[in-house]
């Protein structure tokens, strides 16, 4: 316990101390978002419609910023070899990294999402939503992507291929993350029902991918 | 704790890099292992530390317990594990706290080798041979049985050589194990050598490019 406490803290420290990912991945958030009203025109009425839908697809696209360097940074300087002869078990050591890269990553661009909102000319009750959604959402993206993270750690350009084996697997996250967010703004399902899917998913995503990534850590040693 | 390894074959990418190596190492014991470059001697460490499979043979640990090899043992190598952004005092924390049972806090453990002011300077701002040091206080901050060296001496001064042979050899005297992988004589006294030979080239050669991984 004692150990990933002290992961957790150092991957933080290091977040606060080099700026990178977690910055990177909000201000490529904002860019996302910023573009879409460009190629769409200034329809209020449809980048409202759709505004859950462009948060969701930029949340999904900024998650694999950094993301690529998740584990790969540890296994180039070695600390990821310092970590296998600790007394905690991988797939803890796994975990306590997920959890620091989504506080610095996921858990900004949800707590930002609002504020972004305002670019899509979303209302209140629909901002309120998506950011809903996304907290609980991106979770489930992380671990996926830790997943990825793990497979591509020894590769040197691992980034693209990372991208490409993870997107796919984010698509239930996506599809459950848009549709929560547009049954807020009425419809014929209650918003707890997509919500409690997309918490679901988070849930097995936590599960699956701590061990997934652990054993394609050791796979690839 | 003692350590045996029995008959170490390794094959990496399809190339046989030694095979048919023994030894036994009981406490308070050091194996120098030697051999030219590319022999096979970080090859060997990685193998002992259980991060490469050996293709055949055994390496077995006794009287450690429940606990695991790769949870009794220190790698000290090229990789040095310390991350530039953070001083040297949190590397080692990190460390002692990563690695469990604690001995020195990092302020002795630097002191000891002599970079008590390096305290709080990221390790970025370090030399080759001070970062060194700061890997090597990490064998200092916790305590573990087995100590594998990956040419501890590279970028050290010859005054750090000296702590570096007063660290081994006050460690073997409490019972720890020491195998250093070394061009250069480390001051270990009455250490056992253990020297990687190329092997048989010739009958080598033609099995391997059958099996051979392309990338």
């Amino acid at each position: 316990m004692r150990a990933l406490k002290a992961l957790v803290a150092r991957d933080l420290a290091l977040a606060a101390r080099v700026g990178g990912s977690g910055a990177l991945s909000l201000v490529f958030f904002l860019m996302i978002v910023a573009l879409v009203p460009f190629a769409l025109g200034p329809d209020l009425n449809l980048l409202s419609r759709i505004g859950p839908a462009i948060l969701w697809l930029a949340a999904v696209l900024s998650t694999l910023i950094g993301l690529d360097r998740l584990f790969q940074a540890d296994e180039e300087d070695g600390s990821l070899d310092l970590m296998s002869g600790s007394p905690a078990p991988l797939e803890g050591v796994v975990l306590a990294k997920v959890l620091a890269h989504w506080l610095t990553t996921g858990l900004p661009l949800a707590l930002a999402s609002p504020l972004f909102g305002l670019l899509v000319a979303l209302d209140g009750r629909a901002m309120a939503a998506t950011a809903l959604t996304l907290l609980v959402g991106t979770p489930a993206l992380t671990f996926v992507g830790a997943v990825g993270a793990a497979l591509t750690a020894s590769i040197r350009r691992g980034g693209l291929i990372l991208a490409v084996v993870v997107l796919p697997l984010m698509i239930p996250t996506l599809i459950f993350g848009v549709s929560a967010s547009e049954a807020a703004l009425g419809g014929t399902i209650p918003f707890t029902t997509p919500l409690a899917i997309l918490g679901a998913l988070s849930l097995i995503a936590g599960v699956i991918g701590t061990f997934a990534a652990a054993a394609a850590l050791r796979w690839s040693e | 704790m003692r350590l045996t390894a029995q008959d170490l074959a390794v094959r990496r990418s399809g190339r046989r890099i030694f095979s048919g190596l023994s030894f036994a190492l009981g406490p308070g014991e050091a194996l120098m292992v030697t051999g030219r470059n590319g022999a096979g001697k970080s090859t060997l460490l990685a193998v002992l530390a259980g991060r490469l499979k050996p293709e055949a043979g055994t390496v077995t640990a006794s009287g450690i317990g429940e606990a695991t090899l790769s949870e009794c043992l220190h790698v000290v190598g090229h990789r040095d594990g310390l991350k530039s952004p953070l001083t040297a005092e949190e590397n080692l924390a990190f460390a002692r706290d990563l690695l469990g049972a604690p001995t020195a806090s990092p302020r002795a453990a630097l002191e000891e080798l002599g970079l008590g002011h390096a305290l709080r300077l990221p390790v970025a701002y370090l030399s080759a041979g001070q970062r060194r040091r700061v890997a090597l206080a990490r064998l200092l901050v916790c305590r573990r049985p087995l100590w594998l060296l990956d040419e501890p001496t590279a970028a050290l001064d010859a005054a750090s050589q000296d702590v570096l042979a007063g660290m081994m050899a006050r460690h073997r005297a409490e019972g720890g194990l020491v195998i250093a992988a070394t061009h250069q004589a480390l001051g270990l006294a009455d250490a056992r050598e253990l020297r990687i030979e190329a092997p048989a080239a010739k009958a080598a050669r033609p099995a391997v490019a059958a099996d051979e991984v392309w990338w």
